[in-house]
């Protein structure tokens, strides 16, 4: 693909001691977790210490790393060459035992049970749609405060949005800091800072999600905030503290997208945010690629010529024939048809792509072919990173 | 009307799910197409708020309204079948809260009040299935909705929900169980049990997008078989899209090419420096052979539900709203609509 973006270098960034931490994000089906651990695994091999660390559910690719499964601990994967003296652990974030051992850590025992049994609590831990990447976010922190390895690759949550790994934590955050929760929960007193008249808001307001929910549920959320009061401000501070650790020079974002107009304009998004946010991007993975080997031979030369060779064929049945009886120029002319077709899939993702990259000319792009099977095993995410060289 | 027999006659909910980036929202859109015609009016309904629906037909964003954004082809040209109506529907939690609770209580102003302090957020958190439930309570409420001196009864003749990927769906649609689970009592039960009287019954279908790669088929083959554990729920068809189409027969892609027979048909077709481009081409002939092989292979599994299958081309220009009404087009010709 002729583009003036410059090229992403994945080999400068991995062999880049002082890179600690890379985060690979894009929307959903753009193949992240593959190329997350295609770049682990290319980390290992040239000596670097490596952990990946995915939410995908997705059994394949644990099983492409030799591992039955993948749990909330970080597992070694053998097979993998070690000759430059690399590592390659892998782990699946599980959201909810992220949750309970944070709660488990920062309260006491009994108050730990009395939060782990609320069923706001259970609600909130394993499905409050922010929840996972506030835990992404905490176990990237755990691994890196942990020092056990130089390079942490992360594969962000599989959400509608790129962004949503950005914002969710925040979400959580102004969520679980309880204001608002405070303000509905608690009965509504005299003299209050908000003044009678907006308490009488809320006390519809409050009325309204009773009527709604019922009088149990803001029950069972009263008696959450009340015991996990006291450990929220730590809480906070974590989660801070990671989001502050992703704007450092020791991370690099890559951004993956396929060819196609709605993972590119995610990504355009997503690079557009990092720049806010002073957060370092180290490019664009351009996923599943199509070309065609023969790609000096344009689609409407190929039609043409497929085309001459077919009404010649049929005319006069003349056209060179191969050994075996089959008419070569009817195989010839379906092989042109073919090309064509894959020439014509090309340009459009050359179109596709290529107003990502007007628009981002600074952005370094890097372009993965696709490949006609999934990564089975380490060979196949050893050969995307091939692709990486 | 012309009566024509479909594999979907009795279904006037159409939920469309598949793993993201298998094109489940312009398969959604050209079932909607493809359901309008004979004076039929048809609602699609996005879930996810992406505005992927509106792109697709060139408008600008979907406010929270169901608007008409098509027409639906006619069966033939003498003017016996004079088409139908495509409208559209943006759904956001926020939008359908407004919405319960105007028309349930004539609670407007509270619910406005309650979305601008993020309390949405607050109540869709203290019950996980609420946004869910006020999604496809939309959905059905409109599937049910009723309109005297229409030909059917119903304001809708049918309505595509374009819905969350495959991972999710089960949960989506379960809605009754999973806000049970909080919400003992109440209205929202009640709306809930409304909502899955609905869905799970035959005037519902579920049908699975997917491309004929590993990853997909694997998520549409879990996907069935969660929706058929749900007892009143319906399967419906299978989606292929982006299928490509087989240049060559499966004999012919076997044989190996005879490449200097090759490079002499090349030449006679009148382009130069044929024998590497004779090589080059069997190159992509033999890819193409393996790609083939695994779609095979892939479609048997699909098969092997035993739900109908519905194969759509690769479009290698994109999809603007000529190659939407062709998508319509072949999902009529192979039955779905």
């Amino acid at each position: 693909m002729t583009t003036e973006n410059p090229r992403l270098d994945i080999d400068r960034i991995i062999d880049d001691r002082r890179m600690r931490i890379i985060v690979c994000c894009g929307s959903g089906g753009v193949g992240k977790t593959t190329t997350a651990a295609a770049i682990g695994l290319r980390a290992a091999e040239r000596g670097r210490q490596v952990c990946v660390l995915t939410v995908d559910p997705a059994r394949r690719l644990a099983q492409s790393m030799g591992l039955s499964s993948l749990d909330n601990t970080p597992r070694l994967v053998d097979g993998i060459d070690d000759e430059a003296g690399g590592s390659l652990h892998a782990m699946m974030l599980d959201m909810k035992r992220t949750f309970d051992e944070i709660v488990e850590a920062h309260a006491d025992p009994a108050r730990a049970a009395q939060i782990l049994a609320n069923p706001f609590y259970q609600s909130l831990s394993s499905s409050f749609s922010g929840t996972q990447e506030y835990m992404a976010m905490e176990k990237l922190g755990q691994l890196r405060r942990s020092d056990e390895w130089d390079l942490i690759v992360v594969d962000t949550p599989p959400s509608r949005s790129a962004l949503d790994f950005l914002d969710a934590p925040e979400r959580l955050g102004r969520f679980l800091d309880g204001r608002l929760i405070r303000i509905l929960t608690a009965p509504v007193k005299a003299g209050r800072p908000f003044g009678r008249v907006l308490n009488a808001g809320f006390s519809v307001m409050t009325g309204a999600l009773t009527r709604l929910l019922g009088a149990q549920v803001l029950r069972d959320a009263q008696t959450f905030i009340t015991a996990f009061d006291t450990m929220f401000g730590g809480f906070r501070e974590r989660a801070d503290a990671t989001y502050r650790l992703l704007q450092t020079p020791g991370t690099s974002f890559v951004v993956i997208a396929t060819p196609e107009p709605d993972a590119l304009r995610e990504a355009s998004y997503f690079v557009e945010r990092l720049a806010e946010e002073r957060m370092p991007l180290a490019g664009l993975i351009l996923n599943r690629v199509h070309s065609a080997g023969a790609n000096r031979l344009s689609a409407a030369r190929s039609l043409a010529a497929a085309e001459t060779l077919e009404a010649a064929s049929a005319q006069d049945g003349t056209a060179p024939s191969s050994s075996d009886g089959y008419p070569a120029a009817l195989l010839t002319a379906a092989a042109l048809r073919l090309h064509a077709e894959r020439m014509n899939l090309g340009r459009r993702e050359q179109r596709v792509a290529g107003s990502f990259m007007s628009t981002h000319p600074a952005v370094p792009v890097m372009e993965v072919p696709a490949l006609p099977e999934d990564v089975h095993d380490l060979a196949g995410l050893r050969r995307i990173g091939g692709s990486f060289a | 009307m012309t009566a024509r027999d479909t594999d979907w006659d009795g279904v006037r909910l159409h939920v469309v799910t598949g793993k993201g980036g298998t094109g489940k929202t312009t398969v959604a859109a050209a079932l909607a197409l493809a359901l309008a015609h004979a004076g039929r009016k048809v609602l699609l309904i996005e879930a996810e708020g992406r505005q992927g629906i509106a792109r697709l037909f060139d408008r600008p964003p979907l406010p929270y309204e169901e608007r008409k954004i098509a027409i639906g082809p006619g069966e033939a040209n003498d003017g016996r079948d004079p088409g139908g109506d495509v409208y559209a529907l943006a759904i956001d939690p926020e939008g359908a809260l407004l919405d319960y609770l105007q028309m349930f209580y004539g609670m407007r102003s509270a619910g406005v009040a309650l979305n601008k302090l993020g309390m949405v957020d607050f109540a869709t958190t203290i019950a996980p299935g609420l946004a869910d439930v006020l999604v496809t309570g939309k959905a059905t409420e409109a599937t049910r909705r009723k309109q005297p001196g229409s030909a059917s009864g119903f304001t809708y003749d049918a309505v595509v929900l374009d819905a969350p990927p495959t991972g999710r769906v089960g949960r989506f649609l379960n809605v009754s169980a999973e806000v049970s689970g909080l919400a003992k009592v109440g209205p929202v039960r009640t709306h809930a049990d409304t909502v899955a009287n609905v869905i799970k019954s035959p005037q519902t279908a579920v049908h699975f997008v997917c491309t004929l790669e590993e990853m997909p088929v694997q998520e549409t083959l879990d996907g069935i078989a969660e929706i058929r554990s749900v007892p009143g729920m319906q399967v419906g068809g299978i989606v292929v899209n982006m299928s490509r189409p087989a240049v060559l027969s499966r004999q012919e892609l076997k044989a190996p090419p005879d490449l200097a027979a090759m490079a002499a048909a090349l030449g006679s077709a009148g382009l130069y420096d044929t024998g590497p481009l004779a090589a080059a081409l069997a190159e992509e002939i033999s890819e193409h052979a393996r790609y083939i092989e695994l779609a095979d292979r892939e479609r048997s599994e699909l098969e092997a539900t035993g739900q109908p299958i519905y194969e759509l081309p690769l479009i290698a220009e994109g999809i603007d709203l000529a190659a939407l009404h062709k998508l319509a087009a072949e999902l009529r010709d192979q039955g779905a609509a």
